[in-house]
């Protein structure tokens, strides 16, 4: 017979594992070795519960088990592989869903089986502690499910509906009163969470609760616009943790406590600094709109120019700054962008990437990006750095980037007041490369446009790169 | 399986000594790891696998697997997917970062 300590010892080594892998996960050089440390704890919890459930009552559907863990795998490794670097901020949102889901039916199941089997606890604490236990572990993990299902739909912009094929926007819809209706299904779903405590044998309050939870992940990120979606991602990344940290405690094991809790820490610092990459408040992100129905009208016009014309301006210069913004994600334009650095080193022009902390839809957005492209590490700056470097620098490339660089946040007024910018309109000539002179998701018309030292390339990110890369090789 | 008031206090204390912890863990991190950080943890926290493998063979051994039984079973195939392609979808990522600049420190 083998010591029951033994899987204890099993667990407490794979928490470790995690404990260090998070902790490697942080700086660039032990990245890759956190990640496998991760995974190392994983594979050992799983195998050590494998073994833990042999040894106790035995395993009845060992095919079931493998099998899902089989199908699981396939699956997972598929969508791993298959994804596109441009698909990376919806594929992560999406294994987040899934992660709550999990928990969330861990916890459904748990209760509907004690309810089945009539093995409802009966002392205060043991009900108390496991019914609030399976009621926020479903109440987080639904909502963590419907809002990253939301958010991965608006990441991808929209969907096909089946057999039409037609391609629908994804809404982004809040007018100010669905905030209570917010909150007043908040309040209802730790009712219901009290009441399932109240009355342990009915289903009812379950079911009520999973629905209450679901509807509540989906009114949470509907409203959120784009700019604050890498925000809404690293708090949803959050929930799944704090999710499975709940489960922990329906079935009374340390290691989902410790990963689970971790993770929603960990997820939660790296909200803040989203947060206050974009000085805003998490209150005001999940409960005020931003920018919203008092749009500004562009009333100036700018004279476009064309590639050719910045292809004499790149000439004689000996320093550039590339500023990427969410549309060099929209037209996957990271590897002319790359060309076009090569073609400016190659004219000894110094060449670095400015790199807004919430450019993108996703924490880390740019950078993922342009490493698909080969952009080396070294040349990817982070905004305080780099705001120093703008006065001395000959040429600023801005591609689909609008609020990160918008000199109207310096004023402290207005939605972008007191945001953190990076500082383009200090550079000796300016380049952008967007659509039209609309305003950015914030709303405010952007004073960088109408400078005298703007350039302004009008087109798709794509097109008009690779017509400038063009232009310059013929110049 | 009883709870006594030890153990759930004890279970409690690992919880906020475990949220400390990872306040502390991650406290300055550089924004190209934004990203595999983010998708790293969304990995680990598929940790509920373990409680999806518990309570699929909880449900399937009490006899008649009903409803609660593929509950589990789902809880199962969601939280694989969650790890291992979270995983590897990180390692590609990180492949991608951090690989090409280790070889550019040897070459």
């Amino acid at each position: 017979m083998v010591d029951p300590i033994i899987f204890d010892i099993g667990y407490l080594l794979s928490a470790a594992l995690f404990i260090t892998g998070i902790k490697k996960l942080g700086s660039p050089r032990t990245a890759p070795y956190g990640n496998q440390l991760g995974s190392a704890g994983m594979l050992l919890a799983v195998i050590t519960t494998l073994v833990k459930m042999q040894v106790g009552n035995g395993i009845i559907g060992w095919e079931l088990l493998v099998g899902g863990l089989v199908l699981g795998s396939v699956i997972g490794a598929w969508l791993a592989v298959k994804v596109e670097m441009t698909g990376m901020p919806e594929l992560v949102a999406l294994f987040n869903g899934f992660g709550g889901a999990a928990s969330a039916l861990v916890a459904l199941s748990e209760v509907l089986a004690r309810i089945k089997t009539g093995e409802v606890p009966t002392d205060m604490l043991n009900l108390w502690a496991i019914w609030i236990a399976i009621g926020l572990s479903g109440l987080v993990g639904w909502i963590t499910l419907t809002g990253s299902l939301v958010a991965m739909f608006k990441l991808k912009g929209g969907f096909t509906i089946p057999l039409t094929k037609k391609w629908v926007r994804f809404p982004t819809w809040g007018p100010p009163w669905l905030n209570f209706v917010k909150v007043g299904l908040l309040i209802a779903s730790f009712a219901f969470v009290v009441m399932t405590v109240r009355e342990p044998e009915n289903a009812l309050w379950v079911w009520a609760l999973v629905g209450s939870s679901c509807l509540l992940g989906v009114l949470f990120v509907l409203p959120i616009g784009g700019a604050d979606m890498p925000v809404v991602v690293s708090l949803l990344n959050s929930l799944s943790g704090v999710a499975a940290a709940f489960t922990g405690f329906v079935i009374n094991n340390n290691v989902l406590i410790i990963a689970g809790s971790m993770v929603g820490a960990a997820g939660l610092v790296l909200t803040f600094i989203m947060c206050k990459a974009m000085n805003r408040q998490l209150i005001d992100v999940l409960f005020k709109s931003f920018g919203g129905s008092d749009k500004e009208t562009v009333t100036r016009t700018k004279v476009g120019s064309d590639p050719e014309e910045v292809a004499m301006m790149c000439d004689g210069i000996s320093t550039c700054i590339i500023i990427p913004g969410y549309g060099m994600a929209v037209s996957q334009c990271q590897h002319a962008v790359k060309e076009f650095a090569d073609l400016m080193e190659e004219r000894d022009v110094e060449v670095k990437y400015a790199i807004h902390p919430v450019a993108g839809r996703m924490p880390g957005h740019m950078n993922v990006l342009l490493a698909e492209a080969n952009v080396p590490y070294e040349q990817l700056i982070e905004m305080d750095e780099i705001n120093s470097e703008f006065a001395e620098c000959d040429l600023a490339v801005v591609i689909g980037a609008n609020d990160t660089t918008n000199p109207a946040a310096r004023s402290g007024e207005g939605p972008l007041g007191g945001m953190p910018i990076l500082d383009v309109d200090k550079a000796r000539s300016i380049v952008i490369i967007k659509r039209s002179l609309s305003v950015g998701y914030a709303g405010v018309d952007n004073d960088l446009f109408f400078m005298d030292k703007t350039m302004m390339l009008f087109g798709d990110g794509k097109a008009m790169m690779s017509a400038l890369n063009t232009a310059i090789k013929e110049y | 399986m009883s709870l006594t008031i030890a153990a759930l206090i004890g279970s409690i204390t690992i919880f906020v000594l475990a949220i400390y912890l990872g306040f502390e863990l991650i406290s300055k991190v550089p924004a190209t790891l934004h990203t595999p950080l983010m998708s790293g943890a969304n990995a680990i926290s598929g940790i509920t696998v373990v409680g999806a493998l518990l309570a699929s063979n909880v449900a399937f051994n009490s006899g008649s697997p009903g409803i609660a039984a593929w509950l589990g079973f789902t809880a199962l195939v969601l939280a694989t997917i969650n790890c291992v392609g979270g995983f590897m979808v990180t390692n590609r990522m990180l492949e991608m970062i951090a690989g090409k600049r280790r070889k550019k420190e040897v070459s």
